[in-house]
């Protein structure tokens, strides 16, 4: 923020305004998101084990998770919009900029994505009684496959903003225009990016699902069906975290690469280094004070992590300024250290503990112990926090870590605000969103509170629902 | 130079999509609680757009996608020069979107009450505000030689966009009461018809001065444009057949109605896109806003391949929930589980 102060004088607390509303209304609608697409394919999962046995505890589950699912949805498809119209509030010259590679991912996530997700899910929430069995379960596939969809095309636009790839700059406007599509979809940076974001999205769920049965299982209630879903949960969650853990190491190699500063950063290493340790805890290591008190050094592990090698050098940030100075101009090209160092560290270390819980859990399933396990029930409700830390934690990384870029190499974030926009009307806009986006998360978690309490349905009407019989 | 004509067609029928099928989600927004006064009428009322309205909302999210893949240039001056009305539309939007899932969650009447207000709210806020924007791209805003907005709020509300906005709603109105005299029974159906026929005239009165204003507005004169003759044409038909009760044949006219006068919108602002009122050298248009011909010749693609499979499932809700609402289906009962 200092630095933007003195390169753009006057415009300074629009640009800071905008970069606010930006970063708390994406964060905002990504607590959403990941539930969102997580809790969509487990609910498309326990409809298909409810199709595929005919046993009522699933269907029970489906519709207990349904709606769970539907709060989140409601809030996560209304804070979307806000996200799709804010590039051209707050970056106009952004848009104007680079919408020619930019613009076509959204364009595509819209009708290929949005339509397929929302329409689907009207079929599904409405289509109990109207829809055969097999037509209702592809309905909730359909959303499943709408949430992954989304997250693919908004990730191949925002890696392109980390490694721009597939365009040329056209000489006579000085603009990035496209020239090759494939190559938003073949970017290493989304390939690797995607999939940490699917998995985590997956992971969210997973807990969202296991803490919601590990509270109704301590309470007693229905203990065979929340029984099922917990083990269901915790038989997706432990792979699936482990995997998200190895895609996102190699997320932080790939980036490495391309954005060394993101890199540097997240270690506070401001001198090159070979090979590298990385230091569990440290203090200072910041712009004013660049020899951190690191507390615990783990030999080796910075350069095995950031470039997969067991002496693998990595660059400082003092040198990759001064890389950058030569190319760019002068200037601070080094991000927020404070914000790089520990949202790398709250990911992981919560990665860690979401892991050790569910290992924890998969161990009482097989020793037949997960219903009687008060202690384990406490935790997993509780662990319900940590996803939402560590999805927060992983954007704050990834983009903070770009800055001062709001395209890696094309455009400064300074450069891209919205010329025409005063401070007042950024402040006018933070402060309407911020009242209702509160008063949203107030409702939101009063009902998801209330929801996940309640006792699941128990049969459902025979006029909405076709009871389990051998029909086909 | 074809391919960028082909994405402002496109554009067009996006936002004139956006506006039939989300203008009776909109005009039951209104009117849900005016066409019934009890909880099982209500129920039915919001039932009848309940599978759809999600599904219609997208258009609007595909209109501006759109704009901004093929016309950068569009969607940074509109989006940035009409920065706090988005923000009013926006936050209708928020209301009403949560309005519809929340409303049943809590069986409370205060509870209810809140999420029908900020239902009808939104549903007013929404297509006024766009209106307004809508208008002020052919009426014009100060819009400076590097593109940029370079106005003041009130530069906004031009005469012209406010009454554009004015339209907007009634259409909206119209369009929800046929809709829901189409899609209900008893009670709820009854009121929605006496609603339709009060509605019908002033909405065709507004609409008749709507499109000369329009016509003059391009500067193109009074004697209006084909499409505006068609769209004269469907609202005097939508009045009668409002009138003489024909609710199939009434929602069809609405429906081209409202097709009608947005599209006419769009014809009279070709080739331009935002009409500057500094100069009219400073006009954004559809040549020097467009992206690149590679990048419009991607989406072209994608758009042709996709759009029918769109229309086809879309097409294909419409017909699973084309059955009448009753109020008797929700008469005494809780909310069901997944609603």
């Amino acid at each position: 923020m200092r630095r933007d102060i003195q390169a753009a004088g006057s415009t300074v607390s629009q640009l800071d305004l905008a970069r606010l509303q930006f970063a708390m209304t994406s964060i905002y609608h990504f607590l959403f998101v990941p539930v969102t697409v997580g809790l969509g394919f487990l609910t498309a999962l326990l409809q298909t084990a409810w199709h595929r046995t005919g046993l009522v505890d699933y269907l029970r589950l489906t519709r207990f998770f349904g709606i769970l699912l539907l709060i989140n949805v409601a809030v996560g498809v209304v804070t979307g919009l806000v996200q799709e119209f804010q590039f051209g509030m707050d970056w106009s010259v952004y848009s104007r900029t680079v919408g020619d590679v930019f613009g076509a991912p959204l364009a595509m996530e819209g009708l290929a994505a949005f339509f397929l997700e929302s329409t689907f899910l009207g079929l599904w929430v409405f289509g109990w009684d109207r829809l055969s069995r097999r037509v209702h379960l592809a309905a909730i596939w359909a959303v499943a496959l709408g949430g992954a969809l989304s997250a693919a095309f908004i990730m191949a636009a925002n890696s392109w903003m980390q490694h721009p790839v597939g365009y040329a700059v056209n000489p006579t406007t000085g603009r990035p225009q496209l020239n090759d599509v494939w190559k938003l979809f073949t970017n290493p940076v989304f390939l690797r990016g995607y999939l940490h974001v699917l998995l985590a999205s997956v992971v969210t769920g997973a807990v969202v699902m296991l803490a919601v049965s590990a509270w109704q299982l301590r309470k007693g209630r229905a203990p065979l069906v929340f029984h099922a879903s917990a083990r269901l949960s915790l038989v997706v969650l432990v792979p699936t975290i482990l995997v998200a853990m190895l895609v996102g190491s190699e997320l932080g190699v790939t980036e490495g690469k391309y954005q060394p500063m993101k890199i540097a950063g997240a270690e506070a290493q401001w001198t090159t280094c070979q090979p590298c340790s990385f230091s569990l805890i440290q203090v200072g290591g910041g712009k004013n004070d660049q020899t951190p008190t690191k507390i615990i050094e783990v030999p080796h592990l910075l350069s095995l992590l950031a470039t997969n090698h067991w002496n693998g050098k990595v660059l400082g940030l003092d040198t990759v300024n001064s890389q950058y100075q030569a190319q760019y101009g002068p200037g601070d090209y080094v991000p927020n250290i404070f914000i790089q160092y520990w949202s790398m560290r709250v990911m992981a270390y919560l990665a860690v503990v979401v892991l050790l819980v569910g290992l924890w859990g998969l161990w009482l399933l097989l020793r037949r112990r997960l219903s009687t396990a008060k202690a384990f029930q406490r935790v997993a409700t509780w662990l319900v926090v940590l996803p939402f830390l560590m999805n927060t934690a992983g954007w704050l990384l990834t983009e903070s870590g770009r800055q001062p870029w709001i395209v890696q190499g094309l455009q400064l974030t300074r450069n891209g605000v919205s010329p025409s926009i005063s401070t007042t009307t950024v402040a006018i806009s933070i402060i309407v969103f911020f009242v209702l986006y509160a008063a949203l998360a107030v409702v939101e978690i009063v009902l998801m509170a209330r929801y996940a309490r309640r006792e699941p349905a128990a049969a459902p009407p025979t006029s909405e629902v076709p009871q389990p019989a051998p029909a086909y | 130079m074809a391919l960028a004509t082909f994405w402002f067609i496109l554009t067009a029928v996006l936002w004139t999509g956006f506006f039939v099928l989300e203008g009776f989600d909109l005009g039951v927004g209104l009117l849900h609680t005016v066409v019934a006064r009890d909880e099982p009428g209500r129920r039915a009322a919001i039932g009848t757009i309940g599978p759809l309205w999600d599904g219609n909302e997208v258009w609007l999210i595909v209109a501006a996608a759109a704009m901004f893949a093929a016309f950068p240039g569009w969607y940074a001056t509109l989006f940035s020069g009409y920065y706090l009305v988005l923000v009013v539309i926006l936050v209708g939007l928020i209301l009403r979107g949560v309005s519809f899932e929340f409303r049943d969650k809590v069986e409370r009447s205060g509870w209810r009450r809140t999420w029908e207000a900020t239902l009808t709210v939104g549903s007013l806020l929404v297509p006024f505000f766009l209106g307004v924007m809508l208008g002020g791209m052919l009426h014009g805003i100060p819009v400076g030689q590097n593109q940029e907005f370079s106005g003041s709020f009130a530069d906004l509300f031009s005469g012209y966009a406010v009454f554009t906005g004015v339209t907007l709603v009634l259409l909206c109105l119209l369009h929800g009461a046929v809709f829901l005299a189409l899609r209900t029974t008893g009670t709820v159906r009854g009121r929605a018809r006496l609603l339709a026929r009060r509605i019908a005239p002033v909405t065709a009165l507004a609409v008749l001065a709507f499109l000369p204003w329009t016509h003059s507005t391009a500067g193109k004169g009074v004697l209006p444009s084909i499409m505006q003759l068609i769209a004269v044409l469907f609202v005097l038909a939508a009045a009668w057949l409002v009138t003489a009760g024909h609710e199939g044949w009434a929602f069809t006219a609405t429906t081209f109605t409202i097709a009608t006068c947005v599209l006419s919108v769009f014809v009279d602002l070709y080739p331009r896109l935002v009409v500057s009122s500094t100069n009219p050298a400073y006009d954004i248009t559809v040549g020097n806003a467009a992206s690149g011909n590679y990048a419009l010749k991607v989406m072209s693609v994608v758009a042709i391949v996709l759009f029918p499979v769109v229309l086809a499932y879309q097409g294909w809700t419409y017909r699973v929930f084309w059955r009448r609402v009753s109020a008797d289906h929700y008469g005494g009962r809780v909310a069901r589980p997944s609603e």
